[in-house]
């Protein structure tokens, strides 16, 4: 039994249908809790008053924004390199989900900025490539859309990924070279002094958690109505056949 | 190759409309700027550079349907990709008609544009060096975006939403180190990475373009 086997999109079905219910209910779970915890029951910081309590959408949301891009272009290479269908269409779902977590980051930020830096933009490295990140996502999902048969559609999304993501990257670092920015420093890491005080982190964990359950459960619906398109492409292809 | 290429380049200034066009589109961005921004000479020398980088950056996507589309049509790029040339042969030379044919002439006619931006001395020596360097990049993350959009009725709007993301970083890097170096700022960094960007488009995104030709042409 290898993690292969699910290339076979009836396997993929049977099994995400066992486990969806399952990582809705996880998501619910950590997400609801998360959320109430860090809105209600943290204090308010020193300098940021009660505005601090959007860090529990903003920064998850952020974070999936540039992890989902990641997962897409994993993807994206498994469909080149061995076919895998469930792959692609998984890669297909997962832009719309994160086009809408970047759209998220970028408007709480704005809000965030406004009482903060008394701007809702600046041409921040951090704003900026999230505003470049949004615009490959859009070019990505407007050649999914514009492209009818689904295989071609598949390569060449892909092979748009696969470049894109090294420009993204590139744009990244020069983006930094361009502007010295407002934006904090990482607000998280393993470091144990760089933290934000454990009474926003805890709940900040819980929230994280949430929304990469809540992705989990998002790219598992989507996908499988992906494929049960593609299933209805093909479907509908045989009975035109068998008329002509 | 060269039969190629100047084929490419006799049909692109035979056929009207790519060569001279993005030239024009050029001097009228040129023109239209100052009377967004009011015509105060302080003003528009200091934003001169990068208006001249947008500029060319825009005028140069005007062209690049005309990289694939006609041959896609008429058939011969699946001539093309019978022939003894690799794929990524036929596709860096068409990149390398396309900056020919507007690159080139953007690069050569951008010093003398920016005398209507009140470009200062040295600017007009930046303004060629970056282009130089910098449009061949734009050629070729052009070509792989009309590789993509070749099978597609129109792909116009769809070729700009694709290709000017992929700009992006070749354009901060142009137009920082024409700004610094009009400023008479060391602009050697940008200009490397600009440098970097074209050698590295030029080298790898062949091979992307001719992947997604050869998928359009399945």
């Amino acid at each position: 039994m290898s993690l292969w086997e699910f290339a076979n999109p009836v396997k993929f079905m049977a099994l995400s249908g066992k486990v969806l219910p399952w990582v809705i209910g996880l998501a619910a779970l950590t997400l609801i809790p998360g959320l109430i915890w860090g809105f209600f029951f943290t204090p308010e910081a020193t300098n940021f008053g009660n505005s601090v309590k959007i860090i529990y959408i903003h920064v998850p949301s952020a974070m999936m924004a540039i992890n989902i891009w990641a997962m897409m272009l994993v993807t994206s290479l498994i469909w080149i390199v061995r076919r895998h269908h469930v792959s692609v269409r998984a890669a297909k779902a997962a832009a719309l989900i994160g086009v809408t977590m970047t759209v998220i980051a970028l408007i709480t930020g704005a809000i965030w900025g406004e009482p903060m830096w008394g701007t809702y933009w600046a041409w921040d490295p951090r704003l900026t490539s999230f505003l470049i990140l949004f615009l490959f996502y859009l070019g990505y999902m407007a050649l999914w859309a514009a492209i009818e048969n689904p295989d071609t559609a598949a390569d060449l999304t892909s092979v748009l990924c696969i470049v894109g993501s090294v420009f993204a990257l590139l744009s990244r670092y020069a983006v930094n070279f361009w502007n010295q920015g407002l934006h904090q420093g990482a607000s998280l890491s393993m470091d144990r002094e760089e933290h934000v005080a454990d009474v926003y982190y805890l709940p900040l964990l819980l929230c994280i958690a949430g929304f990469i359950l809540l992705f989990v459960a998002l790219v598992l619906i989507r996908t499988r109505t992906e494929l049960r398109l593609v299933r209805l492409h093909r479907l509908e292809i045989r009975e035109r056949m068998k008329d002509a | 190759m060269i039969a190629l290429l100047v084929r490419d380049m006799r049909l692109a200034v035979r056929a009207g409309g790519g060569f001279g066009l993005g030239l024009a589109f050029f001097l009228i961005v040129s023109t239209l700027v100052p009377f967004g921004v009011g015509p105060e000479a302080a003003i528009l020398s200091r934003i001169a550079p990068g208006i001249l980088w947008v500029g060319a950056l825009l005028a140069c996507l005007l062209s690049l349907d005309r990289i694939f589309q006609l041959d896609f049509e008429d058939g011969s790029l699946d001539l093309l990709a019978t022939a003894p040339i690799p794929m990524e042969g036929t596709v860096a030379i068409k990149a390398l008609a396309h900056w020919l044919v507007t690159g080139l002439p953007l690069t050569l006619a951008a010093p003398g544009f920016g005398a209507l931006m009140n470009l200062q001395s040295p600017g007009h020596y930046w303004i060629f060096i970056t282009l130089l360097i910098g449009t061949p990049a734009l050629s070729m993350i052009g070509a792989f975006g009309a590789a993509l959009t070749v099978g597609l009725k129109r792909g116009g709007l769809l070729l700009s939403l694709l290709v000017l993301p992929l700009y992006i970083p070749t354009l901060i890097f142009g137009a920082e180190a024409a700004t610094r170096g009009t400023a008479g700022l060391s602009a050697v960094t940008p200009l490397l990475m600009m440098a970097g960007i074209t050698a590295g488009s030029v080298a790898l995104l062949p091979f992307a373009a001719a992947a997604a030709l050869r998928i359009n042409l399945r």
